[in-house]
Order: structure tokens, then C-alpha cells, then sequence
């Protein structure tokens, strides 16, 4: 498990578009993994939560521990926050089904 | 596999338990009543009270009465006492016929037939302190690992269950595994992302049915025209961290570990294979905690992101918190800290050798914190209507 180098952030996968915060990130902090180029958070974030490492294009799939998460509801920059205002799910979206309104 | 045993009570029937509870248990909610009255009178039997069994048809009442005669004849359990009203859908005299075929101690009373609340109390006190006389007769004795079915649930995920909590339980589940143990992964709807996971892991008919029970909770969210997303993830689990169904799956379904999946059973079902099984449980805690222990499992690991205090009447339910800040915040209710490892303290391997540890110190009597706090948590999962 890739840790960034200050261990404030976790890269689970290679192929991960996402890193999870191991402890609360204030907007601008500088973010770098190993010889890999550094993000810079866009906002806060949470312990827990999770922050794209990469461009993530609108509509494409997100990975975390290497597995697809969900798919992105616009672009989102590296450093950004990733959760619900931007991911939508792929699974159990009965809402999609024939006759939803 | 070890040399390593526990201390467990070796039933009748073949199976061993590491309590050695009397319960009085009502057929229907009509009777709850007079069984905590029963249990007032006499402490060291352990209630349950529930509000089903009744008006139930089909499916449903099938489900209810199964999930009550396995939770009876969990091997934890010495003996029985069920008090039915008499007019109830789930007829006492057939619970209890369908607990003594699963080769547990069994006694019935009905309301009805006694002549009322006072009378039946009378005679259920009797009969209890009976119960527990005979049960005081049982001694522990070595038994192999083997005979363990350890639960795994997760309650209250968040952002570091998938990364501290559940792939330490994982580690146990596989330790578990070794020793010819079984462990139940259960809460279908937080497999749905991960399923091909589990799949690879299976046999054909068993993959077949485990895409199978991921297809019904599918076909429930398209039926309800609803996102799961905000019943599951709910939204404790988003405020930690939580996106969607799949990211949580996917860290669900590290606390089963990487053995091969041997069987997928029903809700309450007693697997009939060792190793790792999936069981069709919902995600919501109670009912998935009452239908793993209905399906045998003596003790259970829970892991929680945000603090889960949940407790069965008659089984060890062991706490592991994914996080430091948690751990510490609810003290009384943690068993094991898994944030260790995010924080550097600790491995991975020692929170999972430590998990697998206290599986069998709590087998052997020792209590977890919701055990100790005398948590009675129970619910039946209901997939019908009343009528």
C-alpha cells in the first residue's frame, strides 16, 4: 500500500484514479507519492475520504483498490475531492430502471 | 492446521458451543410479555422478544419460523423453553417439534392453555429453573478449532474499513479457514460490486447462485425504481467517506479473506460445508447478526467505522474498530483497534493474528465488550408483508 511520503494519504493500487485521506487535509496542502508527481487538494478533506490523483474525464469509470467504484458526473481535476457530488454509482440503480421517473 | 483448541460444550448433536445459554424464546409477539416476565423471575435465562410471528404466510412465515428454530438450536444455547399464545401462526408445539429435530432440549407452554398471563408465568418459572439445573450439568471440554463457524459482519463502514478493519479480519477469516474452520460472509447488497471477486474464488453452481441472490437485490432496487445509494451507503457511511454501493463492497468483502467460496446458503441456513460461505443476509445489522447466528456460528467478529455497539443474546459478538479515533472515543464498546495499522504501530497481520486470538478466548468463555454491556440485540430479516 503506497502511503504519500508525509503518510497522510494512501494510494491503495497502481491504477487507482484516488487516494484516501489517513488524516484531515487543509486546501492547498501538497501531496506526493513516491517518485510519482504530487497533487495539491483542492478543498478540504476528511479523514476517510478520498481525492483524484489524476484527470478523471466526465462520465469515465473510477477505480479504487484497483476495482471500479463508480463513474464520474463531470471532469475532475487531480486534487479534487471525489464522493457523492461527483461519483455516481453503477450498481443497484434501480432509479435507472424502465418506468423511473 | 494447529494443535489449538478451545474450551466448548459438545451437544447431542454433534456441535459445540462455547455458551451454554437457556432460552425462553416466544413464538409470537403476543407472548413477549409473559417471557420477560419470566426472565424477571428468573435472571439467568436469556429473553428474546420480536415482533413477528404471527399473520405471516408463504415465504415469509417459512423464514421466520426457520431463523427462530436455528437461532434455538444454536449450539450455544443448552435448552429451550418456547411460550406460544395458541392461536398464532407459528404454532408453538411445531417450533418447538422443529428445534428437537435439530437434536436441541426443547420445552413449550401456551398462554392459552395454561389459563392466562399468571398461570403460564408459574409454570415457565418452573420449567426454566429446570432447564438451567440440567444445563449447569455440561462442563467444557478441548475441542478442535474445526467446530467453529465465526460470523463476520461489518456495521457502521467507513472510509478505513477497507483498509485497516476488514482486510485484517480477512487475514483471521483465512487463519479460520486453515484450521478447518467455517466463516460466514454475509449482507448481500454490500457484495454487489464485488461479486466477480468471490466468483473466481467458486465453483460454477456456486458463482451461478452468488450472481443469482447479487441479481435479486438488483431487481429490488429496480422494482422500488430507487439508487440504493442513501439506504446503502447510508449516510453515516457517506459522511466517513463511503461513495457508492461498490466501494463499499469492495471493502466488504475483504473480511472473508482469499480462500475458496464453498457454498452461498440462504438467510438462517447451517452451511453444510467448512471454509468460507456466503450467506443471503440484508445489510442492516440486526438481521444479519440473528441470521448468521440461526445458521450456527458461535461467536462473531464485527468491524465498525463510525461505532457500532451491537451485541447478540447468546453469542460473543467481538468489536474490531477501523480507527484510532473511534477506538478511543468509545472505549467501552471496542474490543480490538484496528487503526493501528494505518497509524504504523501495528501490521495487518498482528491485528489479524490478534483478531483470531480473541475468536478463541471469547470460544472459551472470555466476553467482548457488547456481551459484557449485555446487548440482546435480535431481529428476523421479514421478506413479506403481514397479514
Amino acid at each position: 500500500m503506497p502511503l504519500s511520503d508525509d503518510g497522510a494519504a494512501l494510494h491503495l493500487k497502481d491504477d487507482d484514479d484516488v487516494a484516501v485521506a489517513l488524516r484531515p487535509l487543509a486546501a492547498g496542502t501538497a501531496v506526493r507519492f513516491g517518485d510519482g508527481a504530487g497533487v495539491s487538494v483542492a478543498t478540504e478533506i476528511p479523514t476517510g475520504h478520498k481525492f483524484a490523483t489524476r484527470p478523471i474525464a466526465g462520465g469515465a469509470l473510477i477505480r479504487k483498490y484497483g476495482q471500479v467504484i463508480g463513474r464520474a458526473t463531470g471532469p475532475i481535476a487531480p486534487g479534487e475531492h471525489v464522493h457523492v457530488h461527483n461519483v455516481e454509482g453503477t450498481r443497484g440503480r434501480g432509479d435507472l430502471a424502465k418506468g423511473s421517473s | 492446521m494447529s494443535e489449538r483448541t478451545f474450551l466448548g460444550y459438545k451437544r447431542a448433536n454433534g456441535t459445540v458451543g462455547v455458551r451454554n445459554h437457556v432460552v425462553v424464546l416466544p413464538s409470537v409477539m403476543c407472548a413477549n410479555h409473559v417471557v420477560e416476565l419470566i426472565g424477571r423471575k428468573v435472571p439467568d435465562v436469556i429473553t428474546i422478544g420480536h415482533p413477528t410471528g404471527c399473520a405471516q404466510v408463504g415465504a415469509d412465515f417459512e423464514q421466520t419460523k426457520r431463523t427462530m428454530a436455528g437461532f434455538a438450536a444454536n449450539p450455544n444455547v443448552a435448552a429451550v423453553l418456547v411460550v406460544g399464545l395458541g392461536c398464532e401462526t407459528n404454532e408453538s408445539k411445531a417450533l418447538a417439534e422443529e428445534i428437537a429435530a435439530r437434536g436441541q432440549r426443547v420445552e413449550v407452554i401456551g398462554i392459552q392453555e395454561s389459563g392466562g398471563t399468571t398461570e403460564t408465568i408459574a409454570r415457565g418459572v418452573a420449567i426454566a429453573q429446570e432447564l438451567l439445573r440440567e444445563a449447569a450439568a455440561h462442563e467444557r471440554t478441548a475441542c478442535p478449532l474445526s467446530a467453529l463457524i465465526v460470523g463476520t459482519e461489518c456495521g457502521g463502514s467507513d472510509g478505513f474499513s477497507g483498509i485497516t478493519a476488514n482486510p485484517a479480519l480477512g487475514y483471521c477469516s483465512d487463519r479460520v479457514v486453515a484450521e478447518g474452520g467455517t466463516v460466514i460472509l454475509a449482507e448481500v447488497p454490500e457484495l454487489v460490486g464485488a461479486e466477480h471477486l468471490l466468483a473466481e474464488r467458486a465453483s460454477e453452481p456456486v458463482a451461478a447462485k452468488l450472481y443469482e441472490m447479487i441479481e435479486r437485490v438488483e431487481a429490488r432496487a429496480r422494482a422500488m425504481h430507487v439508487d440504493i445509494r442513501g439506504g446503502n451507503p447510508t449516510q453515516g457511511n457517506i459522511a466517513g467517506g463511503l461513495t457508492t454501493i461498490e466501494e463499499k463492497s469492495l471493502g466488504a468483502a475483504y473480511k472473508g479473506g482469499s480462500s475458496a467460496l464453498r457454498e452461498v446458503v440462504e438467510y438462517a441456513d447451517r452451511p453444510s460445508e467448512r471454509g468460507l460461505v456466503v450467506m443471503d443476509t440484508p445489510g442492516q445489522d440486526i438481521e444479519q447478526l440473528t441470521g448468521m447466528i440461526a445458521g450456527g456460528a458461535q461467536v462473531v467478529v464485527f468491524t465498525t467505522g463510525r461505532g457500532t455497539p451491537t451485541g447478540s443474546p447468546i453469542a460473543p459478538v467481538i468489536k474490531v474498530a477501523t480507527n484510532t479515533t473511534m477506538f478511543e472515543r468509545m472505549r467501552e464498546n471496542m474490543d480490538v483497534n484496528a487503526g493501528t495499522i494505518v497509524d504504523g504501530t501495528r501490521t495487518l497481520e498482528q491485528v489479524g493474528d490478534e483478531i483470531f486470538d480473541w475468536i478463541i478466548e471469547a470460544a472459551n468463555g472470555r466476553e467482548p465488550a457488547a456481551e459484557a454491556l449485555g446487548f440482546r440485540d435480535f431481529a428476523i430479516n421479514r421478506i413479506g408483508p403481514s397479514f
